[in-house]
């Protein structure tokens, strides 16, 4: 379970707290008919919720107060139940976050083959110097994360939505330089 | 396995049998390898005679508990008036396990099919696969593979004209380990906090919905097509050793070994065969130590009594230890065990649920302690707090994520002890050399 909001730090300013939160429900929009569509599909639609929470961090980059109380009223719950939702689970981002989220597997079967050496590599090689703060020039937030179900793959990393598998700390500069 | 490496010669890759293909993700090839003949055939069937052949089969969860498959199944009252639900687990994040996610990456037509057989025999219109979050790529296959069997009518209102109705949907899960214990994953779809529930009410009375419903894990549902395909008596034939465990299994193995991977054997394979021939054995000059070999929450083994193992359910347990998930972990002689075992026990830490107390405190003061031993700061004492702990951790919660934690740990120092004495003693022997502080 997450335990309390991720780090705050610098992000691009499209991102930032105090820019206005612009709804991405809006009556006839592409998004608001794919969260009709998806209700359908459940008997109650707060069963849509975690996919409308999807939706938003897709489009905004992190689930502001804002957005939480516009999911609310999209699926008649409280700003409150839903921040109870978002509190819980630990892939919404409370907070914005750098462009590229690296988020590499510490668990275990991944520290016996050296997990911890890549996480100190992509520290030092993105800058961010701590883990859950964002680099100053707003590219990276780097974060251990638990089994990420690839263990075979050792280190395997997850950037922003996808895997890296096999990270050595010298392939981490080359991955780095790969991203956009 | 097919997929990172080709398939052993002494492997029976029946689940396995396609991994690495890309063509086997399409409806074509998927059909073209004898997919969908099973649903077609079973859409005709009365959901009890599934249940029959299930039964007789002998297919047991291979989510970690080992329930019987078609027993479960049995429970679910058909007619009853009320929808019905099938989940199926995707929710793959018990530490060393990573099978599911290449069933569904390879052979997601596998799983709908699964599904499908398994919605009908229950009596339900709709399943929903519970996919966790990170799975991004096995989720957009799912979805694409999804996208092709509704167009082609092999689901939806009419499931390959037979006139039932059997619809599959993938849900997106956002980051949580305790949404795979079945409850959870129910409060999760539900749109709450991933919670466990107490039980009873269990799920096939009061479940997804407050409906009937049923969960399996999806390499338990992926095997059916292949028991209504070929037959129980084939499938039950798959066995080496005790006659209650039967068919194939896929173990992912993982930590310091030659070859990580999944391998599919059939029931009662030996492990020393399996850890040294299959998985190639230890790396270059290192020497297998201990295995944790049903995903972190099943008690640690030596390689010695890994070494006598049988892989069947009653093998594992009878060198006090389970089949679990069929995560194999495997630490060698240059790992150390009170750290590793620490970090098990953050991971515990880091998910339980918080609503019962044992577990919430009890996972989080058993991992400083044994952070603190790893530190060079512990004492005996520290031990028998760990012993007692556990104790009180165990049997007392409202799901067994608290009893897990302590399984790995206090095996591992019972059989481990003079790893977790010399950091203690180094510890003594430092403060002596200081003075007293
Ligand atoms: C903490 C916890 C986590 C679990 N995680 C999973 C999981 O990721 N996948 C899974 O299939 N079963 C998991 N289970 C087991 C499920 O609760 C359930 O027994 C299983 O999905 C039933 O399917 P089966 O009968 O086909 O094995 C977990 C159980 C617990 C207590
Ligand atoms: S045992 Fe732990 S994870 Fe399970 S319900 Fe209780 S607090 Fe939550
Ligand atoms: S422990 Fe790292 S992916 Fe499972």
């Amino acid at each position: 379970m997450s335990h309390g909001p991720s780090a705050p730090g610098v992000a691009a300013s499209a991102h930032a707290h105090d820019a206005p939160y612009e709804p991405v429900f809006t009556p006839g929009s592409a998004r608001s008919k794919e969260l009709a569509d998806l209700i359908t599909r459940y008997p109650d639609k707060r069963a849509a919720l975690l996919p409308a929470l999807w939706m938003v961090q897709n489009d905004r980059g992190w689930i502001s107060e804002a957005a939480m109380m516009e999911v609310g009223d999209q699926l008649g719950c409280t700003a409150a139940y839903v921040k109870g939702v978002v509190t819980f689970y630990t892939m919404y981002h409370q907070h914005p976050v750098g462009k590229h989220f690296i988020q590499v597997c510490t668990t275990s079967p991944c520290l016996c083959a050296g997990a911890d050496k890549v996480v100190e590599a992509f520290l030092e090689h993105t800058g961010c110097k701590e883990l859950g703060l964002t680099s100053a020039d707003g590219r990276y937030t780097v974060i251990e994360v638990e089994c990420l179900g690839a263990c075979g793959f050792a280190t395997p990393v997850q950037i922003n939505e996808d895997y890296v598998e096999n990270v050595t700390p010298e392939k981490v500069p080359e991955i780095l330089a790969g991203l956009p | 396995m097919g997929y990172p490496h080709k398939s052993h010669p002494r492997e029976t890759p029946i689940l396995s049998k396609h991994f690495g293909e890309p063509e086997a993700r399409t409806l074509e090839g998927w059909k073209a390898r004898g997919g969908y003949k099973a649903l077609a055939q079973a859409l005709h069937m009365e959901p009890v005679a599934i249940q029959e052949i299930v039964k007789a089969s002998g297919l047991r969860g291979r989510g970690g508990a080992g329930f019987p498959t078609g027993l479960k199944w049995s429970f679910m009252k058909i007619g009853d008036g009320k929808p019905h639900y099938l989940c199926a687990n995707a929710d793959e994040s018990e530490p060393g396990t990573f099978k599911d996610r290449e069933i569904m990456r390879w052979t997601p037509h596998a799983l709908i099919e699964g599904c499908a057989i398994a919605a009908h025999a229950i009596g339900a219109e709709t399943a929903y696969i519970y996919i966790r979050g990170e799975f991004t790529e096995p989720i957009n296959v799912m979805e694409a593979a999804l996208v092709e069997a509704r167009a082609a009518g092999i689901i939806g209102k009419n499931a390959m004209g037979s006139g039932r109705r059997v619809d599959v949907w993938v849900h997106k899960g956002a980051g949580a380990y305790i949404c795979g214990e079945e409850t959870a994953l129910m409060n999760s779809l539900e749109g709450k906090r991933g919670n466990p529930r107490i039980k009873p009410p269990f799920p096939a009375v009061s479940g997804l919905f407050g409906m009937p419903t049923t969960i399996n894990n999806v390499e338990t549902l992926a095997a059916v097509p292949h028991i209504l395909n070929n037959g129980a008596e084939w499938y039950k034939a798959m066995c080496l050793s005790n006659p209650k465990s039967t068919g194939s299994k896929l173990y992912s193995v993982c930590g310091n070994v030659a070859k990580p991977g999944n391998y599919e054997v059939v029931m009662g394979f030996s492990f020393k065969e399996f850890l040294y021939d299959l998985c190639g054995g230890p790396l270059p000059g290192r020497k297998f130590k201990a295995l944790i070999p049903g995903g972190s929450s099943v008690p640690t083994i030596t390689i010695e009594e890994a070494e006598a193992t049988i892989m069947d359910y009653e093998g594992f347990v009878a060198q006090g230890t389970m089949l679990g998930s069929g995560g194999v972990i495997v630490f060698d002689d240059a790992q150390s065990m009170p750290r590793q075992l620490a970090r098990i026990a953050r991971f515990y830490a880091h998910e339980s649920c918080a609503q019962c107390t044992q577990c919430r405190e009890g996972t989080a003061w058993m991992t400083k302690i044994l952070e603190r031993i790893v530190a060079g700061e512990g004492t005996f004492e520290d031990l028998d707090t760990i012993f007692d702990l556990s104790e009180a951790m165990t049997g007392k919660t409202i799901c067994v994520l608290s009893d897990s934690c302590g399984a790995p740990v206090v095996s591992g120092i019972t059989k481990f002890r003079g790893e977790f004495e010399a950091l203690i003693k180094g510890r003594r022997s430092s403060t002596v050399a200081v003075g007293a502080r």
